[in-house]
């Protein structure tokens, strides 16, 4: 039995972990729920030793563990799964297995591993070639890729951060018989989550943190309901952005068409929110619709009318706001200070420039009304915008975007990786945008963000767009079951999709 | 005809493999370094080094696998100081690998100056001569073009079976190349990232000084000023040609070599009534076009040039 | 122990002054070294570079000509960096300019037209050999740092051929192009001395420079398309086309250095026109932080240092190859002190586990 005592982890001023206590019994499958930044993936990056807890202590059958790095983690039989892989994408599979283990000094221990891989292929139904390129396979066999290895190294705690995250329902079905069939083994599993369906199928028992404490810790007898997991997870009986009831909707201002996926329409005083599973195809509407990238089998309608070979200034210059899911990658240059950042896209026009010059008093003052506006920390507009959070920079990236009274925006993910605060004041600007008249789509994987925001919701599932629908005649759940692929019955009849 | 017949002297192909020696151990050093995802740009700069400090050994004390050593391990000194600046304090390796072979250079030719510098031609030293292997060197044709070569010859060409049984067959050499293409998942199994480019930049340098001792102890039997010629760069090129892999490397460095001997024999024929600096010219242009053939197939290791910091995540 | 750098929140700025004293004082030590250890005071060596360099009129004078083309490399060095394009080709887009200027220089035009004439020819010419690998790792992805290099060498050997064949003097033989004609022939600025009007074309294009990448919504997108230029693209920068642009203009600026050698010094293209300066712009732009205006202390300092290691070569019998190792040496030097302007140094336990926030 492993146990975490009163772990404690402190990332500069912000607490994320508050003497927290945490236990796994061989064979069990504990969830880890909680909402963003609850401080679970501390909780268990900590325990796979890519962090250190600043107090606090680890036992394992009560020897008291020292775990530095995640080397000795899996010394002690402890594997973890990441969202964000760590494969070598140019290694195949095998080649990945081999990675680090100590072989033979002179050869690899190639024909060991290789057996060992079958069996275990055999015993939990993970099949894998192990000789093709890891560069060619799904996400969803990159994460088989990487339990595989945990198995391989004969882990006797398994923890997997959000593992359906990624994955199609077929996928979902075959990860859960595989986490049954090793519980079943005596390997004792953490799965990081906050579905709330998943936790009450797979679970033993439910531990619910809150703002880096846990707060409830529960076994799941089958008489768990999601209204009372729900009000653990979030502290309170949710107490949602109240939008005003939707403005009927005005005419179409921007619309994506497409052979192959189906067609996306915004109209004016409407948010559309477009749920999926991430990797979907979500991000390529996003780019379509911005001019980021070449709309490939269809064509971009703005006001009616066909845009020819679209590019990303043409786009805003009729008046889109596109917010990308990448802020650092995609969003902000991060070697840049703040204030140019905020007028990047439009420094090459009035008032920012003349003829090709900055008008730098004008940008300064632009930039300290914005930051002030949004609410920018630290409120200085010369710092690099690496230097600012997630949070912080998101707003950024909003106070350049909708500075110009956008008709349309297109935004993606807009709340990851943000704290409730700041959640409430995104979700309050693009409501605002709304009534103004603006065309809004929203992108997003939360249910409760999409159906607190949305006039109307769209569901995109392995590259096709399956539901369309108004908020108000369809639910979390079919929106949930169309995501996962399944839009046989209730609203996608009822309204036909586009 | 005549022009074609003379190329074709089995004295010139023997030649030719001589001369893609050193640039077959730079470039298989190179290749090495870059797998780990660092480039040793100051290559130029360390053959040379290599080159004189080959022969001033071997002119100091008249041994010859003395000068290769010191040759060896002042290549070796050189690349940890580079993996110093690019690896610890990760500078941009363009630059850092430029300041350090513009400070090769300089050294070099400085004491080179200061010593030598009265004498009018430097003094000749000993050098490697053939070694021929017995039976096979009396094959025809092939015999006195591959098997009538000197020791460091056979040496570097039996290295490519060896440096891809290393990369492909060793746990060492998986290492090395999952550093180079994700040192994150490297750090993450455990492999000392830091440690391996450490050790792949000291063997690029040591094999690029070995190049450039080639040079003086199996050659020109001297050193002149502008010895190396920019044949370190060009095992940059190589590298490229070669795909990152040692066959691969290995065929750049015999396409170049037959090319360089073809322009050379072109030159001295004196057949075509072209300035001779043409074919100086062939080499260069011909390595240029071969990148742009191979361009669309060609994939770096991913963490080629990319700093390494363990807070990356 | 293990060294660990942790990033400073704002560039110190103590440290961004003292990076170039450290670097010169580190290149001024070692080469005291060297000159000691050949047998002469170091002091009365480097005694002898200051007054070779900058110690009479017509010395500094001569230095400023020396600094005319170092200028313009260093610039077409530190615009392609900014843009992370990896150009080590400035030797070879300098040749080219010397050889369009040598071209234009020959032929016969309107008086007044010589000097416009050269330099977009020589600009022109160096852009497009620049522009060329811009264009082959934009569309190809051919590794710009070896394309650029190789092009060095396919640009001399075709300057050589050059002068071997069609420029060769049919009457003495040299390997030495026509002159060019007096028309052709740069103004002299300063009375008594070689000092040309290139030189102050160099301060202008350095100052130029300075305005565009400080003050211009194109300075603006080549910093952001350097830096990320996935975000550009976001941004609405024409990525591709402000790469290309870039690309052009630094390799004209080194074209204009070779204009300046033929029109302003030599009057002919010679084998030797450029002693290494498009190596040495490398140099340059680094020891400025890619800074325009600090291009011009840093040619400066690069300059002095050539004339006066050449004189000190002279007098004393020291290699005046001491000129490369201060280069070298300065260069990595200054790097490293940069480093120290966007890091602290940490030491700390190697058992210990860093972690990341």
């Amino acid at each position: 039995m492993l146990e975490m005592t009163a772990i404690s982890k402190r990332f500069g001023d912000a607490l994320v972990n508050d003497d927290v206590d945490f236990n796994i019994k061989p064979g069990e499958i504990v969830a880890l729920l909680g909402e963003n930044g609850a401080g679970k993936s501390t909780l268990m990056n900590v325990l796979f030793g890519l962090y250190r807890a600043d107090s606090g202590e680890i036992r394992l059958d009560g020897t008291r563990l020292s775990i530095r790095s995640p080397v000795d983690a899996l010394g002690h039989g402890i594997g973890m799964v990441h969202q964000h892989s760590h494969v070598v994408r140019r290694h195949t599979v095998m080649e990945n297995l081999l990675v680090g283990r100590p072989g033979g000094r002179w050869q690899l221990a190639d024909a060991s591993i290789r057996q060992r891989l079958l069996e275990i292929q055999d015993e939990f139904g993970l099949w894998l070639d192990p000789d093709v390129q890891v560069s060619g396979l799904s996400i969803g066999e990159i994460q088989r890729l990487e339990i595989l290895r945990a198995l391989i190294d004969e882990v006797r705690i398994l923890i997997l951060d959000e593992p359906t995250s990624v994955l199609t329902p077929q996928q979902v079905e075959g990860l859960f018989a595989a986490m049954r069939a090793m519980a079943n083994r005596g390997v004792g599993i953490v799965m990081i989550s906050h579905k709330l369906d998943e936790v009450r199928a797979l679970s033993d028992r439910v531990v619910i943190m809150r703002r880096g404490k846990v707060v409830a810790e529960l076994d799941n007898d089958k008489t768990l309901t999601n209204a009372q997991l729900s009000n653990l997870m979030c502290g309170r009986a949710v107490e949602p952005v109240r939008k005003s009831p939707a403005a009927s909707p005005g005419k179409t201002l921007l619309a994506l068409h497409s052979q192959r996926r189906g067609s996306v329409t915004l109209r004016a005083n409407q948010i559309v929110c477009l749920a999926g599973i991430s990797g979907n195809g979500q991000v390529e509407i996003t780019e379509q619709m911005s001019g980021v990238a070449p709309v490939s089998d269809g064509h971009l309608e703005i006001d009616g009318q066909i845009v020819e070979e679209p590019t990303p200034k043409r786009i805003r210059s009729l008046g889109v706001a596109y917010i990308p899911e990448d802020r650092q990658g995609a969003g902000m240059v991060g070697a840049m200070t703040l204030e140019q950042n905020i007028v990047m896209s439009r420094s090459d026009s009035w008032p920012f420039s003349k003829w090709g010059w900055l008008r730098r008093k004008v940008i300064r003052d632009f930039a300290s009304q914005k930051i002030a506006e949004y609410d920018i920390r630290p409120p200085r507009s010369d710092l690099r915008a690496s230097l600012y959070s997630g949070g912080n920079q998101q707003k950024c990236l909003l106070a350049r975007e909708l500075s110009v009274s956008p008709r349309v925006v297109v935004i993606a993910y807009p709340t990851r990786g943000l704290d409730v605060q700041a959640s409430d004041f995104v979700y309050r600007k693009l409501i605002e945008l709304r009534d103004n008249g603006a065309a809004i789509l929203v992108v997003s994987d939360d249910l409760d963000e999409v159906f607190t925001l949305a006039d109307r919701v769209a569901v995109i599932c392995a590259g096709r767009l399956t539901l369309d629908c108004p908020a108000d005649e369809t639910t979390p759940e079919d929106v949930g079951l169309a995501m996962m692929g399944s839009v046989a019955q209730s609203a996608a009849s009822k309204e036909g999709t586009t | 005809m005549e022009v074609w017949e003379q190329v074709f002297q089995l004295g010139v192909l023997a030649a030719a493999i001589r001369m893609a020696t050193p640039l077959l151990l730079g470039t298989l050093g190179e290749m090495v370094a870059e797998r780990s995802g660092v480039v040793n740009l100051g290559i130029d700069g360390v053959m040379t080094a290599g080159a004189f400090l080959a022969f001033l050994t071997a002119w100091l004390t008249g041994s010859l696998w003395l000068a290769l050593l010191v040759a060896v391990l002042g290549g070796l000194l050189v690349g940890l100081f580079t993996g110093i600046l690019v690896i610890d304090l990760g500078l941009d390796q363009t630059v850092a690998g430029l300041g350090v072979m513009l400070t090769l250079y300089g050294l070099v030719y400085f004491i080179f100056r200061l010593l030598f510098g009265g004498v009018g031609t430097p003094p000749a030293i000993a050098q490697f001569g053939p070694l021929p292997v017995p039976l096979l060197s009396k094959l025809p044709v092939l015999g006195p073009v591959l098997f009538n070569q000197n020791i460091l010859t056979y040496l570097a060409f039996s290295l490519a079976p060896v440096m891809a049984y290393f990369l492909f067959r060793t746990p060492a050499g998986l290492a090395l190349r999952t550093v180079g293409e994700n040192p994150q998942a490297a750090a993450a199994a455990g492999i000392k990232v830091r440690a391996i480019r450490y050790r792949a930049l000291g063997f690029a340098s040591a094999m690029a000084a070995a190049g450039g001792a080639f040079l003086t102890l199996a050659v020109f039997n001297s050193f002149t000023f502008g010895i190396v010629s920019a044949r370190g760069w060009i095992c940059l090129a190589l590298v490229v040609l070669g795909r990152w892999s040692p066959w691969g490397c290995t065929a750049a460095v015999l396409l170049f070599g037959s090319i360089d001997a073809l322009q050379l024999r072109l030159q001295s024929s004196g057949a075509l009534a072209i300035p001779y600096q043409v074919f100086l010219m062939l080499p260069f242009l011909a390595t240029i076009i071969a990148m742009i053939i191979i361009a669309r197939r060609v994939h770096a290791p991913e963490a080629l040039m990319k700093p390494y910091s363990s807070e990356d995540r | 122990m293990r060294i660990r750098l942790e990033p400073r929140l704002q560039t110190s700025q103590s440290a961004m002054l003292l990076a170039p004293i450290i670097a010169v004082a580190a290149a001024m030590v070692v080469s005291g070294i060297l000159i000691a250890s050949a047998g002469v005071n170091p002091i009365q060596a480097f005694g002898t570079m200051i007054k070779a360099a900058v110690g009479s009129r017509s010395a500094f004078l001569e230095t400023l000509l020396k600094v005319t083309p170092l200028i313009f490399t260093g610039l077409c060095a530190a615009l392609a960096f900014r843009i992370k394009f990896w150009n080590i080709g400035g030797e070879g887009q300098l040749l080219l300019g010397a050889m369009a200027a040598a071209y234009v220089g020959t032929q016969t035009l309107p008086a007044w037209s010589y000097l416009p004439l050269m330099i977009a020819a020589g600009f022109l010419l160096g852009g497009l050999g620049a522009l060329l690998p811009a264009w082959l790792r934009l569309k190809l992805n051919v590794n710009d740092t070896v394309s650029t290099l190789m092009l060095n060498f396919v640009i001399f050997f075709g300057m050589m051929a050059l002068l071997s064949g069609p420029w060769k003097d049919p009457i003495s033989g040299w390997s030495d192009s026509p002159d060019i004609v007096m028309n052709a022939e740069f103004p002299i600025i300063v009375e008594r001395s070689r000092l040309h009007i290139g030189f102050l074309l160099a301060v202008g294009s350095a100052v130029v420079l300075w305005l565009v990448s400080t003050r211009t919504t194109f300075g603006m997108a080549m910093k952001a398309i350097g830096e990320n230029p996935r975000a550009a693209h976001h941004a609405g920068f024409s990525v591709s086309k402000i790469f290309l642009v870039t690309a052009l203009l630094s390799g004209g600026l080194a074209g204009l250095a070779g204009v300046c050698e033929v029109g302003g010094v030599q009057f002919q293209v010679i084998s030797t026109i450029s002693p290494g300066y498009g190596y040495a712009g490398l140099v340059v732009a680094t020891l400025a932080r890619l800074h325009p205006g600090e291009i011009i202390l840093s040619a400066m300092f690069l300059g002095a240092i050539m004339t006066g290691a050449d004189e000190m070569s002279r007098q004393t019998g020291i290699p005046a190859t001491l000129a490369d190792v201060v280069q070298g040496v300065s260069l990595l030097a200054m790097l490293i002190a940069l480093v120290f302007t966007r890091y602290r140094l940490r030491l700390r336990a190697s058992n210990k586990k860093v972690e990341a926030l």
